[in-house]
């Protein structure tokens, strides 16, 4: 559901990273003819189609292990230029997970507190760097506190650079204002939006039901 | 090439250089394109209190990360241990002391160990709070931070082919990191599936050039089972 609404921000031509999580999820609702180049950074500009079983190559995964094709005119590189090429600005859009965003769009994804540490990987140079970065995550934490936040208090990954909030629940832009509401996704409701929302929505007036 | 000047050994051979506290960078992300013969051998020779330098943590019976399960490594300087819920494990325990950089940031200081380059600039941007205590560089109105390069007592790669000089082409992701920790190791071990004759390879083809490689081990493989 997140993932096929997080497809229709892609454009033909871009170039993508999809990070760990959901994100991962979104190649499978971009058409081949697009001509889409999938970059991650273990070094491979060009991530295809997840292969049928019996077809995986043991070297060939994305950044989050999961095995992977290539499409025609894919490359591979080292790490420095892995990540080059996002410091240098040529992704056009970077969708990554998240723990916890700040209503000025600030991100937190990588400290669960007393619980896990993994380490903050990529994800602060993709945040940092990317044209136009969008957060794939689920509207509450397991135990339903909400992940939309005035103020982040975990650990912050990037400062003010998240431009669009896509859950379960809704659609967000991270505006000047704050957090403009775009869309509500079916079956849920306005008031359930805005309920399991802890930072302040303005509501669009193009706001959208999507199915 | 004369015998005596060859770079071919066994691992046991080469692992000479590793010993109680070695600093060891690795190649690998997620364990792909980490060198399994020459962790084996780490293993087998049963050295403790290794400084390691890679990617990521790996996966407890993957990669380096089997250094970390079985309790040899002291010291660990990576970007992510998320595959690894024993290094963190062990981090919390405080047995592992971890010190974490962002992906490309560590990528780019084992580059610059590699070159010759004593450090390199970082986005003041970049994840709050590593730049505290660090030299400051205004360039442009905008404020970077001063990381010093990463070298190693030794790096151990893995490449598809080597000849005989060291020359390497790479496979596919399993390239990633191994390039640069070849370059920025002082001693540098290639664990490769195929060893061929010097002149073998293309000249425009090869990665990471020969001097860069000083023993080639000849990998036994592995097995990567896929979830």
């Amino acid at each position: 559901m997140i993932a096929r609404r997080a497809a229709r921000e892609i454009r033909p031509g871009m170039a993508v990273n999809l990070g760990i999580g959901i994100p991962e999820l979104v190649t499978d609702f971009v058409p081949n003819d697009w001509n889409v180049m999938f970059h991650s950074v273990n070094g491979i500009l060009g991530i295809g189609p997840t292969p049928s079983k019996g077809h995986e190559h043991p070297y060939l995964s994305s950044a989050g292990g999961s095995p992977a094709t290539l499409v025609p005119g894919a490359s591979f590189f080292d790490s420095t230029i892995a990540y080059g090429m996002i410091r240098r600005g040529k992704l056009d859009v970077a969708m990554i997970g998240g723990l916890q965003v700040s209503r000025k769009g600030h991100l937190a994804n990588w400290v669960v507190p007393g619980k896990r540490v993994y380490g903050i990987g990529g994800g602060a140079e993709l945040a940092l760097y990317a044209k136009r970065v969008i957060v794939l995550m689920s509207h509450v934490t397991e135990a339903g506190e909400p992940k939309i936040v005035k103020e982040c208090t975990l650990p912050l990954t990037a400062k003010n650079c998240i431009d669009l909030i896509i859950t379960e629940m809704a659609v967000m832009e991270v505006t000047e204002e704050g957090l403009l509401l775009t869309e509500v996704m079916y079956p849920y409701t306005l008031e359930e939006v805005i309920g399991n929302t802890g930072a302040p929505l303005y509501i669009s007036e193009q706001l959208q039901t999507v199915d | 090439m004369n015998s005596h000047l060859s770079k071919i050994v066994t691992v046991e051979q080469a692992l000479e250089a590793v010993s109680d506290g070695t600093h060891l960078m690795y190649g690998g992300f997620g364990g792909i394109g980490t060198p399994p013969s020459l962790i084996e051998g780490i293993l087998q020779k049963r050295v403790q209190e290794l400084t390691l330098t890679g990617n990521d943590a790996g996966y407890p019976d993957l990669g380096a990360g089997r250094l970390i399960s079985h309790g040899r490594v002291k010291r660990l300087q990576t970007s992510h241990i998320g595959s690894n819920p024993e290094a963190g494990r062990q981090m919390m325990e405080g047995r592992l002391d971890v010190r974490f950089y962002s992906q490309g940031v560590l990528a780019e200081k084992i580059r610059a160990g590699g070159v010759g380059i004593a450090g390199i600039l970082v986005d003041g941007d970049l994840g709050e709070g590593h730049g505290v205590g660090k030299q400051q560089v205004n360039i442009a109105g905008r404020t970077y931070w001063i990381e010093p390069a990463i070298t190693a007592d030794v790096g151990i790669i893995y490449a598809r082919v080597a000849d005989t000089f060291g020359n390497l082409i790479y496979d596919k992701g399993a390239r990633n990191l191994n390039p640069l920790v070849a370059m920025a190791a002082d001693i540098t071990i290639a664990e490769v599936e195929e060893i061929v004759p010097a002149g073998d390879i293309d000249p425009e083809r090869i990665v990471t050039p020969g001097i860069y490689v000083d023993y080639i081990v000849k990998s036994d493989g592995v097995k990567r089972e896929w979830d």
